[in-house]
């Protein structure tokens, strides 16, 4: 492995305090200038339920999680069979266990890991108030190498309002699990790293996505609440309002949709979040979208699918009801973020994007992104903001052409309130006045006019985030999107120490199509593997539909909820090079 | 000092487009079209302060009729549309238009939530109790035992929906039926829907003379209300409750609830301080 890290898990049932000492974990690494992710599984509980915190830690940047846990940390035991796939161990692998709840499942055993005891509920009980989750938190602070200050900054600041002897019942625990840990066997311990060498942020993907749009001028949002987007949501609601914008919670999903043209025909840039069933509902008013030519950014933290599916864990098979799932002939923009930390680059461009062209725009997230906490890099400033061609007056004598036929297909829009242009913008076909109409050659014109906007535009280098190993692209690549990108990248880090070539190309801007750069891209490329997680290969398809892909290229696709660790990427991709050595 | 500026006047031909209707001749819709621009000649808005959303339908065509600011949109989504517009766009007046089907069938969810969250909005609904723009089907409000359509042969065989009694029940501010046959009273009281703050809901008979022509007789049976308005929604419940729906010409109820509206002005908030709460 390259990365030096170390991976864990907490897990236990509910009011085991899982989440809270994961969310502990995390700052207190922070506040140990490390970076991390963590993400969260629970049950199917409403409340409560058994949980899992899985983290993983490193003193570079971390894109994904590993193939396996350095360490479980297990509370109790109950319903871990649940996550037993999601906790892939290993001989190296440790489980910790309280032999107060007996002995570890069978189904967590079958990679042999190693076994060890720490009494958790018996440490506790002797400290007043002392808890279980906090001798454990203290036996992975000693384990991994995380200083006993920065757990003690981070109780105080999240334990105030408790008052000092809950800080101290907190840290007493701590401190027992510290000392018990001398009798537990290794793992890989971190170095501590000054924290003020490197700026960073912690967020996670639904935080950075509402960041993301409020950044870009968005100032409208109507929404209903939808599991694993409803964080977008409950970010923005409190947060627009300090900017001076405001969110609707609507009746259901065809009103937010329709709010959000109402308030940006209004002029006001507009955007709402939704998984896959709210985009279902929303399609007949995305392509009203794109007749009328209102802008706006609907983003989808895509879930487990068909149908309600798996709604808290994370799949990327929207890609094709985001690309063609809209009736007609109906041209529009899908772009999707690759980590916790570009669903703020994604989300902020797909505004830019929306407003320029004025024109829908998707945004895929998946929850794994969403709902995963960061610790990342301080993100770059950015200088996209939603800027929109408006008509400012009246011109004497000329009646105004809400849908002129220009050169760019972009046309000077008005907004109401301004005299002299009123119109009606319109999901009937039309022709330039927006007069309804159902001649052959206005659709013609409208329609080119439609393609042309979105087809001509100038998307730079944002379409695709190309990387190469240290000693160059080689002749092999691996094409990848979304959430499937993180372990992708690291297998190309692996397969660069190896001293292999090749180059990861993690495609953002998934419609309207790149041909030119992606040929341009794929020069020199003989052998490639498409990564996603869609059980029917949908990129793969998108692919192959329209792009020239090398002769040698083959499919590497599962559906969710299980994501994807490096090496089965870098496996595929040694595979595909001996095959053709 | 500069003199103050004189107020435009405006007639209601200021507000119509060039357009013809598609309309078949007598149809109520026109009268429709002509309170509206009388309405706002009254009011003397300046049409470009002035927008008149819709869904799919005959009477949904009311936009491009008008010279204000139109948008015409999908079946059933008016009432979303205009909500969304006059939340991020207080200091438009926004009118809402269509047919009993694109409010009370398709749109029927939107439309309980419009009259509940009563945003600043006037939906004026043009009843005629049949689908017209796909040629003659039932539509909520038809009867049960209507059996002119070949879809619903021998009658729906349900009890129509009742659009004022729901209104009223939901939340409507400001509830009245008028009658196409009287167009100067259906604008006079379309002023009073636009005037009165909130959701305002006016209920149209509008006679649909091609696939019910048995309609032009509501000229005749329309009487106006003996009584006039109340702000009290349980006397207006059970003024409802015993109304044969021929009872025309007056504002039935008018609440005091104040419209929603939540904020939407900058405060001292800075997009800088969101992004502080992020950094370690």
């Amino acid at each position: 492995m390259t990365v030096k890290s170390v991976s864990l898990v907490i897990a236990g049932s509910g009011g085991a305090g899982v989440v809270t000492a994961g969310s502990l974990l995390l700052e207190a690494a922070a506040q140990a200038g490390w970076y991390a992710l963590m993400s969260r599984s629970s049950g199917p509980q409403i409340r409560g339920g058994e949980a899992a915190a899985m983290l993983r830690f490193a003193t570079e940047p971390v894109m994904s999680h590993d193939d396996s846990f350095h360490l479980l940390m297990a509370i109790d035991w109950e319903n871990i069979n649940r996550f037993s796939a999601e906790i892939p161990l290993v001989a190296e692998s440790l489980i910790v266990g309280d032999p107060a709840h007996g002995d570890a499942p069978a189904a967590l055993l079958s990679g042999k890991p190693r076994q060890a005891a720490l009494p958790m509920v018996a440490l506790a009980e002797r400290i007043e108030n002392g808890r279980p989750n906090m001798v454990a938190l203290g036996a992975i602070a000693a384990m991994i190498g995380l200083p006993p200050e920065a757990m003690q900054a981070v109780v105080e600041r999240n334990l105030k309002r408790k008052g000092q002897a809950a800080i101290d019942a907190s840290m007493a625990a701590f401190h027992a699990g510290i000392a018990a840990a001398v009798d537990l066997p290794a793992i890989p311990k971190l170095p501590a790293v000054a924290a003020a060498a490197n700026p960073r942020w912690s967020i996670t993907g639904n935080e950075a996505t509402g960041l993301g749009v409020i950044r870009g001028g968005v100032r409208f949002v109507a929404a209903y609440p939808i599991t694993p987007a409803t964080e977008v949501l409950e970010w923005l609601a409190p947060s627009l309002a300090k900017v001076g914008g405001m969110l609707v919670q609507a009746e259901d999903e065809l009103a937010s949709i329709n709010q959000i043209i109402g308030a940006s025909y209004g002029g006001v840039p507009a955007m709402t979040a939704t998984s896959g069933p709210g985009l279902s509902l929303m399609i007949e008013s995305l392509g009203l979208a794109v007749a009328a030519e209102v802008p706006l950014v609907v983003v989808d933290v895509m879930r487990v699918g068909p149908s309600t599916g798996i709604a808290t864990k994370s799949e990327q098979s929207d890609l094709n009801i985001a690309v063609y799932g809209l009736h007609g002939d109906a041209p529009h923009v899908v772009v999707a973020a690759n980590s916790v930390a570009d669903c703020l680059f994604t989300t902020q461009w797909a505004v830019h994007l929306a407003e320029a062209m004025q024109v829908p725009t998707l945004v895929l997230t998946d929850q794994a992104m969403g709902q995963a906490r960061a610790i990342v890099p301080k993100p770059a400033e950015l200088a996209f903001i939603g800027q929109r061609l408006t008509a400012p007056a009246a011109v004497e004598g000329q009646r105004y052409k809400r849908y002129a036929v220009t050169a760019s297909g972009v046309s000077p829009m008005a907004i109401p309130g301004t005299p002299g242009l009123t119109h009606t913008a319109d999901g009937l076909e039309h022709n330039e006045f927006g007069t309804p109409s159902s001649q052959a050659s206005d659709h013609q014109a409208q329609m080119d006019k439609r393609q042309r906007k979105i087809s001509q535009f100038n998307y730079g280098d944002h379409w695709a985030d190309i990387e190469d190993s240290e000693v160059g692209a080689g002749d092999t690549a691996i094409i990848t999107w979304g959430s499937a990108t993180g372990p992708a990248r690291e297998a190309l880090q692996r397969y660069s120490a190896a001293g292999g070539k090749a180059r990861l190309l993690s495609l953002r801007l998934i419609a309207p199509v790149q041909p030119e750069k992606m040929a341009e891209a794929l020069r020199g490329i003989e052998r490639a593997v498409v990564v996603e997680q869609s059980h029917s290969g949908q990129f793969y398809r998108m692919l192959r539909a329209f792009y020239d892909l090398p002769a040698k290229t083959v499919s590497l696709h599962q559906g969710g909820p299980l994501p994807f660790g490096p090496q089965q990427i870098l496996d595929q991709l040694n595979q595909l090079n001996a095959g053709s050595a | 000092m500069e003199s103050c500026a004189q107020k435009k006047t405006y007639k209601a031909k200021d507000y119509k487009s060039e357009l013809k209707p598609i309309w078949c001749p007598g149809c109520g819709d026109y009268t429709v079209l002509n309170s509206i621009t009388r309405a706002l000649a009254e009011l003397g808005l300046p049409p470009e302060e002035v927008a008149v959303v819709s869904g799919i339908g005959c009477s949904s065509r009311i936009p491009a009729y008008t010279s204000v600011y139109g948008f015409h949109g999908v079946h059933g989504r008016a009432l979303p549309v205009a909500t969304g517009l006059k939340l991020a766009r207080p200091d438009l007046t926004v009118l809402v238009t269509g047919g009993d089907g694109d409010g009370f069938s398709i749109g029927g969810n939107h439309f309980l939530h419009a009259c509940r969250r009563n945003v600043d909005l006037t939906y004026i609904v043009m009843d005629n109790q049949v689908y017209g723009m796909t040629k003659g089907q039932a539509s909520p409000t038809t009867a049960p035992d209507w059996e002119g359509s070949k879809l619903t042969p021998d009658g729906t065989g349900i009890n129509p929906f009742q659009p004022l009694v729901v209104g009223l029940a939901s939340g409507a501010n400001f509830i009245a039926r008028v009658s196409a046959s009287d167009p100067i009273n259906m604008a006079k009281i379309i002023v009073e829907a636009i005037q009165h703050p909130g959701f305002s809901l006016v209920q149209v008979l509008s006679p649909c003379v091609t696939f019910r022509p048995e309609q032009q007789e509501w000229r005749d049976i329309v009487r106006t209300a003996v009584v006039d308005y109340t702000d009290d929604a349980a006397r207006a419940a059970r003024r409802l409750m015993t109304d044969d729906g021929f009872n025309v010409g007056k504002v039935l109820y008018k609440g005091s609830r104040p419209p929603f509206r939540p904020e939407f002005e900058h405060t001292d908030g800075s997009v800088a301080e969101l992004e502080a709460r992020f950094a370690l």
